[in-house]
């Protein structure tokens, strides 16, 4: 599906930080008391860090409702100073977008379409698949040594995941006895 | 990383970010740093406003280069032939920090007289394996068991004279008959950058996939960090080697070991030959017998230990080998190119994929595409739907002959999920939620946790070998079973990584009590004590509380020092030291190099070191300062790499010239798929393919392009994928800026736009004209923007150390698509 700018925006329900980013770009004279005032009313703030390149630049989440009104620079922070990149000023457009995933989808084997499935399903079905193949490609000795490594499973990627997350795959892979264990680091 | 390792004893960015700032000259090559990581970029932008010369050395003229006082252009994998000369040109005139040299990297040591180099091959070479003997290549012991030394440096077989010997071949006129780079300015480069040899001056290295990704990539590395050891800049504020990170946390997904062979904390994962604890800590505990060296990995067993106690917690005693054979042993390279030969193969029945996007971001796309097929099935767990998740619908193949069940999951944004990501800098930062995940998408931290509990489940009562799975220690503060929501707590995730006491015990005179977190990494332990997830990150969260979380803290006040280092802003691994090897920028007395901007100094009165923290708390005569080498100094010489102990400049795999230096077109040491499993790895001849293609990035994409081909705002900047030529080879195949054009290699073919412009342009190679054209490679078939991927284009061929691809030189040829018409 095609989206425009204008278009998306407006689908996000964010009309109001639409009319925000026109005024940014208005030259000092414009209503600049107005535009804070947009920002800053009623919204929650936390810090996090940019999900793209491996600067680590600081930015200020506002929200209001339970959703994601703003997206910005963290003046606070020592390496970005407030500044960001072309990408690091899109993250908005990570958080508010309607090509987003929200449901597990399910394509079976020579099938043309996905279908919507629930994580319940998921889970217990993706659990039968690992332990079939598990069960049949283990290999607990090679040449009369130990091994004890899964040799028809792989698994990859990581390098977007936290560290929590990347110490938890490591050792759950390891755990199922992986050894194909890659991610972006290699490539 | 496997070069800087191999050279220093880790393999990480020296320095950090805002540190570029204390430089005085910045050496960019082999990135384009103002397009790829801009906002770094600032930091080399004030070091000019201060003074600085910046020296950009690229195939093409990039926005770095239109930022630099120097740009000197080289042809894609030729940066040894480069930097090579540049060693040469600081040897022959004397341009180095002979202090530094002497005590602090093993120039003085001798080498054994069995090493020799002749037309390309370096002694103990297997033409068969298509390997070396490095025996060849060891230290001439003394009685002590230690390298025999000259401090005269005279001595013919001591590495300076070895040195002087091996690049005395590379010199100028020679290197730029193999690089194509403009006489004159090669030499204003050389004369430039050997002139931070002097004590108070200073230079930067910055380097990115434009290094690595080449059959020489770890080579390439090794000549930087040779020269950055000559001129004595590493471990000072504004030097070091910074290898520049493209992903928010690749750097922490590497010390997290989702790598083949590694384990956190950069142990190596077991092989076959390590049948027992005991034998994985002899093979990979170093030794030493010079009471000098503090020979930091002596402490091996204590850290992999701590981690089997992380894992297997109760379970992992000492008479079970604390479950040390859980850990699944290899007996292979089962890096990418290999993962996917094997997957090609039909070996492979199931795929994960966190996050990744292979079927853009691997080299030779159409076979790993085709690989693909061969699974039964594959789980992807991304935020959007990635080209890789939809391969059996893309173009050109018919859904209903690829019978792959697939699994896509969503998975959270990085807003709506907390937890902690390590910068280029080893700086880990925390995130904090912001908002609920979207409809049903959960972190990924949740997915791991319940794909766990779910295999579990189906190992309770049969299955093969199911004590790794049903014994995992895992308990992260949600129950045992799955609710859509129900988190991990991601702090008890992080206490564990950072390590915890498992019973009341008493270290360096300290007493802890059972659940007590472990203060830093000096207070782990061999016998049980202690678990530590990943030891490189004890001390990041050393308290038990929201507030002992150091990757948390936000104060903005710099150290003593003023060099830029904020010591109180995140947590650096190790141990907060925010520059590495830092007590190589001190004399043998503790006193700076460089007073003016020091990084750490002795004080006499107090008897500690000030300022970051060091290398190790003993005096500055007591141990040497590179700690993470068995002898204790960097390595000029590295005799544990696997294509050769110094650098030696070879053709890339497809080249349109031969190997002016030596009768070895190629590294020796590469694996050729193309030879192993020919199908799909066809290599291309030169008088078909005369044109050497690249690859690179720009600012408005990110990698494989999930997270930015489905950003409305970022597809709009660049919609299309286009491929960028010189204007004489434009004229030469009557191609005009905007036309649509065909590239093509012996693999593969894509389409593009074609960019003409002056930023390319030919090389004059030893009498030969040759041209280059580059491609962005974010592009596939799937998402808002789309466009061919240019690694339909690259090959399976790896470097010889790492296996990382060599994506940045190979053959091609361009032509106009249907007469021009776009």
């Amino acid at each position: 599906m095609k989206i425009s700018r204008r278009g998306f925006l407006g689908a996000a329900g964010a009309s109001t930080l639409g009319g925000a980013i026109t005024l940014i770009g208005l030259p000092k004279t414009a209503k600049a008391a107005s535009v804070p005032e947009i920002k800053t009313v009623e919204t929650t703030e936390s810090t996090t860090i940019c999900p793209y390149c491996g600067v680590g630049c600081g930015l200020i989440v506002s929200t209001r409702e339970g959703k994601v009104i703003n997206i910005e620079g963290d003046p606070d922070h020592p390496i970005n100073e407030g500044s960001l990149c072309s990408k690091g000023m899109a993250l908005f457009q990570v958080a508010v977008n309607e090509r987003r995933l929200q449901k597990v989808k399910y394509r079976a084997p020579g099938s043309s379409e996905w279908e919507e499935k629930s994580w319940d399903w998921t889970l217990s079905e993706i659990a039968k698949r690992v332990k079939k193949t598990r069960d049949a490609t283990f290999l607990k000795k090679e040449d009369d040594k130990i091994v004890n490594r899964t040799n028809g499973i792989a698994c990859m990627g990581g390098a977007s995941l936290d560290n929590e997350e990347c110490y938890l795959l490591s050792k759950f892979a390891r755990s199922v006895g992986i050894t194909y264990l890659e991610h972006q680091a290699r490539i | 990383m496997a070069s800087l390792a191999a050279t220093f004893g880790r393999g990480a960015m020296t320095n950090h970010w805002i540190d570029m700032i204390n430089t005085d000259v910045a050496m960019v090559m082999g990135s384009n740093m103002v397009e790829n990581h801009p906002i770094a970029s600032k930091w080399l932008m004030r070091a000019k406003e201060r003074g600085a010369v910046i020296i950009n050395v690229d195939p093409r003229y990039t926005r770095t280069s239109s930022f630099a006082d120097i740009y000197c252009k080289l042809r894609s994998g030729t940066d040894i032939a480069f930097v090579n000369g540049i060693i040469n040109y600081a040897l022959q005139n004397g341009l180095i920090n002979k202090d530094y040299v002497l005590n602090y990297t093993n120039a003085s040591f001798l080498i054994s007289e069995k090493y020799s180099f002749h037309d390309g091959l370096f002694s103990g070479y297997d033409p068969g394996k298509r390997a070396y003997d490095k025996t060849n290549w060891a230290y001439d012991l003394d009685g002590t068991g230690n390298a025999k030394r000259d401090l005269t440096l005279q001595h013919p077989r001591c590495v300076y004279q070895l040195m002087k010997k091996h690049f005395e071949r590379y010199d100028i006129d020679t290197v730029c008959k193999i690089t194509g780079s403009p006489r004159a300015i090669y030499e204003k480069v050389c004369r430039t950058f050997t002139s931070t040899w002097a004590p108070n001056r200073v230079a930067t290295w910055l380097y990115a996939m434009g290094t690595t990704q080449h059959t020489h990539g770890t080579q390439n590395i090794r000549t930087y960090a040779i020269l950055q050891l000559l001129m004595g800049n590493v471990g000072l504020a504004g030097g070091g080697i910074n290898a520049m990170r493209g992903e928010s946390n690749v750097q922490g997904s590497t010390d997290m070991a989702l790598l083949f062979h590694l384990l956190p904390g950069y142990l190596a994962s077991p092989t076959k030959a390590e049948q027992s604890l005991e034998e994985y800590k002899t093979h990979f505990t170093p030794k030493t017998n010079d009471p000098k060296s503090a020979n930091w990995w002596s402490n091996y067993p204590k850290y992999i230990v701590s981690l089997l106690k992380a894992w297997y917690g109760d379970k992992a005693t000492s008479e079970n080998d604390f479950c040390f054979n859980y850990i699944p042993k290899r007996s292979a390279d089962y890096s990418h190119i290999s993962l996917f030969e094997t997957m090609y193969e039909g070996k492979l029945k199931g795929l994960f994929l966190f996050g990744q996007n292979p079927v853009v971001g691997g080299p030779n796309s159409n076979k790993e595409r085709s690989a693909l097929e061969k699974l039964d099935w594959m789980v992807a767990v991304d935020i959007f739907e990635t080209d890789t998740s939809v391969f059996w619908k893309r173009p050109g193949v018919n859904p209903a002959d690829i019978q792959t069940e697939v699994f896509l999951l969503p998975a959270c944004s990085s807003v709506e999920k907390e937890g902690s990501v390590s910068n280029s800098g080893r700086w880990a930062q925390w995130r904090y939620k912001a908002v609920e995940p979207v409809g049903e998408s959960a972190s990924d931290l949740w997915i791991i946790d319940a794909l766990h509990k779910s295999i579990k489940k189906e190992y309770a009562t049969s299955g093969v070998f199911p004590e790794p799975i049903v014994n995992l220690n895992w308990n992260y503060g949600n129950g045992e079973e799955i609710y859509p929501h129900r988190e991990p707590d991601v702090h008890m995730v992080a206490k564990e990584i950072n390590g915890y006491f498992l019973e009341d015990k008493v270290v360096n005179d300290k007493q802890f009590k059972k659940g007590d977190q472990v203060p830093s990494f000096a207070f782990l332990q061999n016998d049980g004590s202690t678990c530590s997830g990943n030891w490189l990150y004890c001390n990041a969260y050393p308290g038990p509380e929201k507030e002992n979380n150091n990757m948390a803290r936000r104060i903005k006040e710099d150290a003593i020092n003023g060099i830029g280092l904020y010591p109180q802003w995140a947590w650096a691994w190790p141990v907060n030291r925010r520059i590495i090897y830092n007590r190589a920028s001190c004399d043998i007395t503790g006193k700076p190099f460089d007073p003016k901007r020091w990084v750490v100094r002795w004080n006499e009165t107090t008897g500690k070191w000030e300022g970051d923290v060091p290398d190790g708390p003993w005096p500055p005569a007591d141990k040497y300062p590179f700690i993470m080498k068995p002898d204790g100094h960097a390595w000029l010489f590295a005799a544990n790499l696997n294509d050769g102990p110094l650098p030696e400049h070879y053709e890339p795999l497809e080249s349109p010239v031969d190997n002016f230096m030596s009768s070895q077109q190629n590294n020796p040491a590469i694996k050729l798929w193309h030879k192993v499993n020919p199908e799909g790895n066809a290599i291309g001849d030169v008088k078909k393919f005369p044109i050497i293609g690249t690859t690179y990035r720009v600012s408005e994409h990110w990698q494989a392009g999930a997270m930015s081909r489905n950003i409305p705002w970022l597809a709009e900047l660049v919609p299309d994928v286009f491929v960028e030529l010189g204007t004489d080879l434009a004229k030469q195949k009557n191609i005009e800026n905007g036309n649509r054009v065909v590239i093509e290699t012996a693999r593969g073919s894509m389409e593009a736009y074609a960019l003409v412009t002056r930023r390319f342009e030919p090389f004059q190679l030893n009498g030969s004209v040759v041209h280059e054209v580059g491609i962005i490679w974010h592009f596939g078939y799937n998402g808002l923007a789309r466009g061919d991927s240019a690694n339909l284009l690259t090959s399976h061929i790896g470097d010889a150390n790492t296996m990382i691809p060599e994506y940045k030189a190979f053959l091609c040829d361009v032509y106009k698509k249907n007469g021009g018409v776009a």
